[in-house]
């Protein structure tokens, strides 16, 4: 009953969405009031009919009903309840569920937000926000349906995958999918203003929190991921350039272009047509990615379930939208004009130069995951793109733009001086070619690109500081006067700064653990010692145990470093009888300099020897700590009230003080 | 011109979803090896530690069997395990394993031990010699190899229940009766 119910809702929602995709549009284009004025109500119904079907759903899970096919596939009797209610999403039907509930949670948002909108702005955005909604809903219902029944019931389910019975993988999707879906608010919000044939600073100011949102949950969501893989895959990895991941990438470098570009638009009236391609591109990327995970058109690690079926609509659903919104884009775009002029040297060159490299980024990015596919549709070798490939490209090609980043904020609008900058990075300069000849001497072969990461990350670090130092007039006017401007500084500015300086941290940790990372392999018994990295890993023995729904293999390990106990190292190996599947629990100890992480594997021999697995991974705290403030700064950024308060419809010039 | 420049990003577009459309109808768990209806290549690998027998392409003649490349370190491998026991079990093919990529020459013996071993020779391939000239993408994948040492089928990932019961089983017996 409680299925039929969310089914119910479900094909509600999906009325009610065509009602708000066409009446709105139409009242807009004739300038009926009442017709636009549909679009709250209808955006706020739809909001509440997928949350109650989400709730159904939810409620079968939690209640372990297995004559729900989506339950018994997913669930199992003896699964912990966190697990039973991430389960929800940990599928192809209920992760599509969750998807259609977010795009409708920020249909609503705008619906109840947009106060400041003109209406037909506001009337078009919904409509196009519904059309894309009315695309999943059909997809669900014809393809995909969560509340499928099964009868007979059967008496338990086949459950979760172990590896994902975790709490960073839980709330992995989620994140991601706010993410994703955030997007599409730009989306809209870009269709709306090709169809209006306006693009001003008012258009970019109500677009940017919108897209900054989406950004940080992204954000947030890709680095739970690689946190998540970090351990419990045991690979002692954090990033593996898999189909999966690249699809949520591409999206985030699409978004980060797009973030940048607004700023142009709003301060500058310029790169209008660019902007609104950005938006497009965004959400293009991340319903390429729904499809990419969900078609079987590529396997990787993480896909769901695949269908052929399923692919044949998902790529229906892409012409439809993306190659829709790409038409409207080739009609509207060329009669965009803009009226701001700049010289190369200047931050909008320096803006510039971050789309064009975040745009070949994401296209190196896109090449690479889709090469395998591209060779094999043309009948040639099955070919795997790998790290290496990966490694190559995208590391030379962001260090240029990451050297220019620690200038770029302090270039002014229109034209600006660079021998003055120069002159004052200096002693920034020296500091990081002093900070790279360290990290080299630290290892005098260690990897170029990582020694290099490491100057990089101190130029950036240094850089955003000095930016601030000066818009503050630290030490050119009394610091009192100093203080006043810090706490005065616009919040969008902060966010620049936190997410610069973020970035600099968490630069320094990819490099730190991408290029030092020890690894040794071994099969240990009691009382032995290993040592990696300076550190002493004694192994003191394993014994088995039995959790809540696995059997357990713990091992202890001592770590000493010049005799002194640093900390005793717990990993586990686990076996899911359900599944007969084992995961790895790596015993992590966080330090400042890097973690001791170890891994335990398998019985060997008879005299209680261990395969165990070590490693010393160096900084990596530095790289979820500089997300946190990288996330921070966009948080903030959006709290600013210029972007709630109504803008001017026209924005004359401002002098370059204010910075965001 | 500057009309072009504004088509191009849909003109890219539309590309990208042609091959997707393609890749559409392709099946990517099955991949197409250029080894299908050719012999066995040439190898000789040594045996893995504590084991003094090796496998090399001479062992595959006269007889219908499956090489399977595994590894330690692949955790498909690990689901596909159970299966592979069982059919060594009921003694239905001979299966012969190809311990691919191991870092570590413990580690292959150590995974063997502990999750039984299912085959009748393994070869030790840390160098990935032998999965070079078999073409192999990863692990797990699975060779069909008929009376003449010819390759006649190839599976990418790990065998399934159904799988093996619906085409692989069917399929060898077919080699079989040839």
């Amino acid at each position: 009953m409680i299925a039929e119910a969310g089914h119910f809702a479900l094909i509600l929602a999906l009325f009610v969405a065509m009602v708000q995709a066409v009446v709105p549009m139409v009242g807009a284009q004739r300038g009926n009031e009442t017709w636009m004025a549909m679009d709250r109500p209808t955006a706020i119904s739809q909001v509440f009919l997928v949350a109650f079907a989400f709730g159904c759903l939810t409620y079968s899970h939690v209640v372990s009903d297995f004559s729900v096919l989506n339950v018994y596939q997913n669930s199992h009797s003896e699964k912990p309840m966190l697990y039973k209610v991430a389960g929800v999403w940990g599928n192809h039907e209920g992760s599509l569920l969750l998807w259609v509930f977010i795009l409708a949670l920020f249909g609503s948002a705008a619906a109840f937000f947009g106060n400041n909108l003109p209406p037909t702005l506001r009337a078009r955005v919904l409509g196009v926000q519904a059309m894309v909604s009315v695309g999943f809903y059909l997809f669900m219902l014809l393809t995909s349906n969560p509340f499928e029944r099964m009868l007979p019931a059967a008496p338990d389910g086949q459950g979760l995958n172990p590896l994902l019975q975790d709490p960073g993988l839980a709330f992995h999707p989620p994140f991601l999918y706010l993410g994703y879906v955030g997007f599409s608010m730009a989306f809209s919000f870009a269709i709306a203003a090709l169809i209006e044939g306006r693009v001003d600073a008012a258009w970019a100011r109500w677009v940017r929190p919108w897209t900054l949102a989406a950004w940080c949950f992204l954000t947030i969501g890709i680095v739970l991921g690689s946190w998540w893989a970090y351990y419990e895959l045991g690979w002692g990895g954090w990033w593996f350039w898999d189909p999966v991941e690249n699809a949520s990438f591409l999206p985030w470098l699409a978004g980060t272009a797009l973030l940048h570009s607004a700023i142009v638009v709003e301060k500058r009236d310029t790169m209008k047509a660019w902007t609104i391609f950005l938006a497009i591109l965004a959400f293009s990327m991340s319903l390429l990615g729904t499809f990419l995970v969900r078609s079987g058109v590529l396997t990787s690690v993480h896909a769901f379930a695949t269908d052929p079926e399923r692919g044949v609509f998902i790529l229906m659903l892409l012409l439809v939208v993306i190659g829709g919104s790409l038409v409207l884009f080739a009609v509207r775009a060329p009669a965009l004009k803009s009226t701001g002029v700049f010289k190369p040297i200047s931050r909008e060159g320096g803006l510039l130069l971050n789309n064009l490299v975040m745009s070949v980024a994401a296209a190196v990015v896109l090449l690479g995951t889709l090469y395998p596919l591209f060779l094999d549709a043309v009948g040639g070798a099955k070919v795997s793109v790998g790290p290496p490939f990966f490694n190559m490209v995208f590391i030379p090609l962001m260090m240029p733009m990451l050297i220019a980043m620690g200038v770029g904020p302090m270039l002014s609008w229109k034209r600006s001086d660079l021998g003055a900058i120069a002159k004052r990075m200096r002693l920034t300069f020296m500091l990081s070619i002093v900070a790279a000849a360290a990290a080299w001497s630290y290892e005098t072969d260690g990897p170029f690109f990582a020694i290099m990461g490491i100057g990089v990350a101190v130029w950036l670090f240094m850089g955003t500081l000095i930016e601030l130092a000066e818009r503050i007039r630290l030490f050119t006017t009394p610091l009192g006067e100093s203080f006043r401007r810090l706490v005065r500084q616009p919040r969008a500015s902060w966010g620049m700064t936190l997410a610069h300086g973020g970035l600099a941290i968490m630069i320094a940790g990819m490099a730190g653990a991408g290029g030092w990372q020890v690894e040794s392999v071994q099969v240990m018994k009691p009382g032995e010692t290993v040592q990696v990295a300076g550190y002493d890993f004694t192994f003191r023995g394993a014994e088995d145990g039995q959790g809540p729904n696995y059997s357990v293999i713990r091992g202890v390990f001592d770590v000493t470093k010049d005799g002194k106990m640093i900390v005793e190292l717990h990993p586990e190996k686990r076996d899911y009888p359900v599944r007969e599947m084992p995961t790895t629990e790596a015993a992590i100890h966080t330090m400042f300099t890097g973690d001791l992480y170890a891994v335990i594997g398998d019985h060997e021999g008879t005299e209680g020897g261990y395969v165990t697995r070590i490693y010393f991974n160096p900084l990596v705290v530095w790289m979820w700590f500089g997300t946190l403030v990288i996330v921070m700064g966009g948080v903030i950024s959006i709290s600013d009230r210029r972007y709630r308060v109504g803008a001017p419809a026209r924005q004359v010039a401002k002098p370059a003080a204010v910075k965001a | 011109m500057k009309r072009f420049t504004y088509l191009l990003p849909l003109a890219v577009f539309l590309v990208i979803a042609g091959y997707f459309a393609v890749g559409l109808t392709l099946d990517p768990k099955k991949l197409p090896s250029v080894l299908i209806d050719q012999e066995v290549p040439e190898f000789s690998l040594a045996p893995i530690k504590g084991s003094d027998r090796g496998f090399s392409s001479a062992d595959l003649k006269g007889q219908v069997s499956v090489v399977n490349i595994f590894g330690s370190w692949c955790y498909a491998c690990l689901a596909e395990h159970p299966i592979l026991m069982r059919i060594k079990e009921q003694d239905l093919v001979p299966i012969y394993g190809i311990d691919w990529n191991e870092k570590d020459p413990d580690a292959g013996p150590a995974w063997l031990k502990k999750q039984g071993n299912p085959y009748t020779l393994v070869g030790d391939d840390p160098d990935s010699n032998a999965a070079i000239a078999f073409g192999v993408t990863g692990a797990p994948e699975t060779f069909f190899v008929d009376k003449r040492g010819f390759i006649r089928y190839k599976h990418t990932g790990p065998i399934t229940i159904s799988l093996w019961k619906q085409t692989l089983y069917p399929l060898i017996e077919e080699l079989r009766k040839q």
